[in-house]
């Protein structure tokens, strides 16, 4: 078997008592798309925030393509080809569409700059549904425009790990439909993801694998179907409401 | 439109002509008075040059740095130490290379923490540079102050701050559309994406520092002909940061003109207060200081903008982009 994407072993994070993930291991293959889900506060984004190095792990190692990744400064990762979004999205306001686009692609793990980068953005742009609306200021953009210009950020780098932290949240049935639609064409295109998500249709359609969290801790892991049915994980999500 | 094709934009050339004729009606200054006016040419130009300078890095990142004096005096004492063995030209050099090491060490130490401790700092380490030049050369010299003669006149100095302050400006212009400066735009707007599209934030904000303090001690370098006399307290008087900071802030920092707004008026009024009232000038800087936080906190140009997009929205004309930072 090649190499694994990126490998997340035993990593653990506490916030003074708190251990927001608990020696979490797991691998993503190249080319997957993988779930991460579990119930409010069971440390999903806590994890992405450990791999993209929002913050340094309180132990354990994170791995990508083999390199040892885990504690390095955020720019670093995302040179190194990690790209995310955020859970409550975060655009830069002052800039339009297309510059928005373009910090993902001047900075990180593909470096362009110039025409190349406005090029790419332009393409990205419209690839995720907002072809035309360049020189559209994000601040004047709907919800789900605003997630779109995120994604496109994070695939301006080119990366080699995309993390997606609930970015299908918020939305209404059709957004969510066209939502979909793009993840899975990122994934047929080969692309290598880590989806947190609450939006269990979402998972069960898209996902060849997913990881289950509940408490910090890694409940289950494996093809969607099995690993939603083992009594572990129908236990934590009984005892949440959002499930 | 957009501050990042590699061709110029009409309005850049529009800009960079409306500049130019500044420029050169300014220059023809010591033609028309070589006393009263071109004193007060020189320390207006002095400002102008430090100001902007300040701004470069000031503006974008919104930190308060209070080190000018430190730069600027290590650029007077470059010159007062060195015009009797090498020549001027690479005084001035040497001025700017001490201001940027300076500028890293402190951006090193500081650039990490926020805001506050910032300000804190680099104002102590202004104070201790200044104490450390006074103590070296009582010890040394066992004199308090350095002679420089020089066959420079006050329109000398007045020229070379002039061309100091057009290249400040061109500086700005090249900074902000270059890689660094859309680095800048990106950390301005949010410094947890920035890092996460791979901009080292830390390092973005040395180098422009750098960049600032290397200006500022190259402004103290042409101004050490000025002094005759160079002393610490002089060189390095803490006023020069206090002024730097009211008038880049009177100006307002969002655009690299924005500090020549509040240089021209504050010059001339702290030399009125000078002349009618030499033991006031605190005061009024403190009141001036105040009144500038307080009443318009983005600066004269800050003001007229915000007037400005008023007036379109209401007009119901598109919005102009806010980020756009231009020199
Ligand atoms: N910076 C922080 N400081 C202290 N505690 C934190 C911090 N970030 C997260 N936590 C805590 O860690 C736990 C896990 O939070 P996390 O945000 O990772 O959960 P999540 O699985 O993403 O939840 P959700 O589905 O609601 O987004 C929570 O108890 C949270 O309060
Ligand atoms: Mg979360």
């Amino acid at each position: 078997m090649s190499m694994p994407a990126l490998s997340v072993r035993v990593a653990r994070k506490t916030f003074g008592g708190l251990v927001a993930v608990n020696d979490v291991s797991f691998d993503v293959r190249q080319g997957e798309l993988l779930g991460l889900i579990g119930p409010n506060g069971s440390g999903k984004t806590t994890l992405l925030n450990l791999i993209s190095g929002a913050l340094k792990p309180s132990g354990g190692e994170i791995l990508l393509g083999g390199q040892p990744i885990g504690g390095l400064a955020a720019h670093h990762i995302a040179q190194k080809g990690v790209a995310r979004t955020f859970q409550l999205v975060r655009v830069l306001p002052s800039l339009d569409a297309e510059q928005n686009v373009m910090a993902g692609a001047v900075f990180g793990h593909r470096r362009t700059w110039g025409a190349e980068a406005r090029a790419l953005a332009r393409e990205l742009l419209h690839r995720v549904g907002l072809g035309g609306r360049e020189h559209v200021p994000v601040s004047a953009m709907t919800y789900i425009d605003q997630k779109r210009i995120e994604l496109a950020r994070a695939l301006a780098s080119d990366p080699r790990v995309l993390l997606l932290d609930e970015w299908l949240a918020g939305l209404n049935p059709t957004e969510l439909q066209v939502g979909i639609s793009l993840i899975d064409e990122l994934r047929r295109e080969g692309r290598t993801i880590i989806m947190v998500e609450h939006v269990m249709d979402a998972i069960r359609t898209l996902c060849d694998r997913c990881v289950v969290m509940s408490s910090g801790v890694k409940i289950a892991e494996g093809r969607v179907e099995d690993a939603l049915s083992e009594p572990e994980v129908v236990r934590a999500y009984l005892g949440d409401e959002d499930a | 439109m957009s501050p990042l094709p590699f061709n110029l934009t009409q309005e850049e050339l529009r800009a960079g002509a409306v500049g130019a004729a500044l420029v050169i009606v300014a220059a023809l200054l010591p033609v028309f008075d070589q006393a009263y006016y071109l004193a007060l040419g020189v320390n207006i130009m002095l400002y102008a040059a430090l100001c902007t300078a300040w701004t470069l890095f000031s503006g974008p990142t919104h930190y308060i740095s209070l080190a000018s004096a430190a730069f600027f005096g290590l650029g007077t004492y470059s010159v007062g130490l060195g015009i009797d063995h090498l020549p001027f030209p690479l005084l001035v050099l040497i001025g700017a290379g001490c201001g940027a090491v300076l500028a890293g060490i402190v951006g090193v130490a500081t650039l990490r923490l926020s805001g506050v401790y910032f300000v804190i700092f680099t104002l102590g380490l202004a104070e201790l540079v200044r104490q450390l030049v006074s103590w070296g050369q009582s010890k040394i010299t066992t004199r308090m102050g350095l002679y420089v003669f020089t066959d420079f006149t006050e329109k000398h100095i007045f020229w070379m701050l002039l061309a100091l302050t057009v290249l400040v400006f061109i500086t700005g212009w090249l900074i902000n559309r270059s890689r660094l400066g859309f680095a800048m735009q990106v950390i301005g707007n949010d410094e947890t994406v920035a890092r996460h599209v791979g901009i080292d934030t830390a390092r973005a904000k040395i180098i422009l520092f750098m960049i600032s303090g290397a200006f500022i001690g190259i402004a103290g370098a042409i101004c050490a002909p000025r002094y005759a006399y160079i002393q610490p307290n002089s060189a390095f008087n803490p006023t020069i940061s206090f002024l730097v900071v009211i008038m880049a802030l009177l100006g307002g920092t969002k655009r690299l003109w924005g500090p020549l707004v509040g240089v021209i008026p504050f010059t001339i009024l702290m030399d009125f207060v000078t002349a009618k009232f030499p033991n006031h000038t605190s005061i009024v800087m403190g009141i001036a200081f105040l009144a500038i936080v307080y009443f318009i906190p983005n600066g004269v140009t800050g003001l007229i903008e915000q007037a400005r997009t008023k007036l379109r929205s209401r007009m119901g004309a598109p919005a102009v982009k806010p980020g756009e930072v231009q020199p």
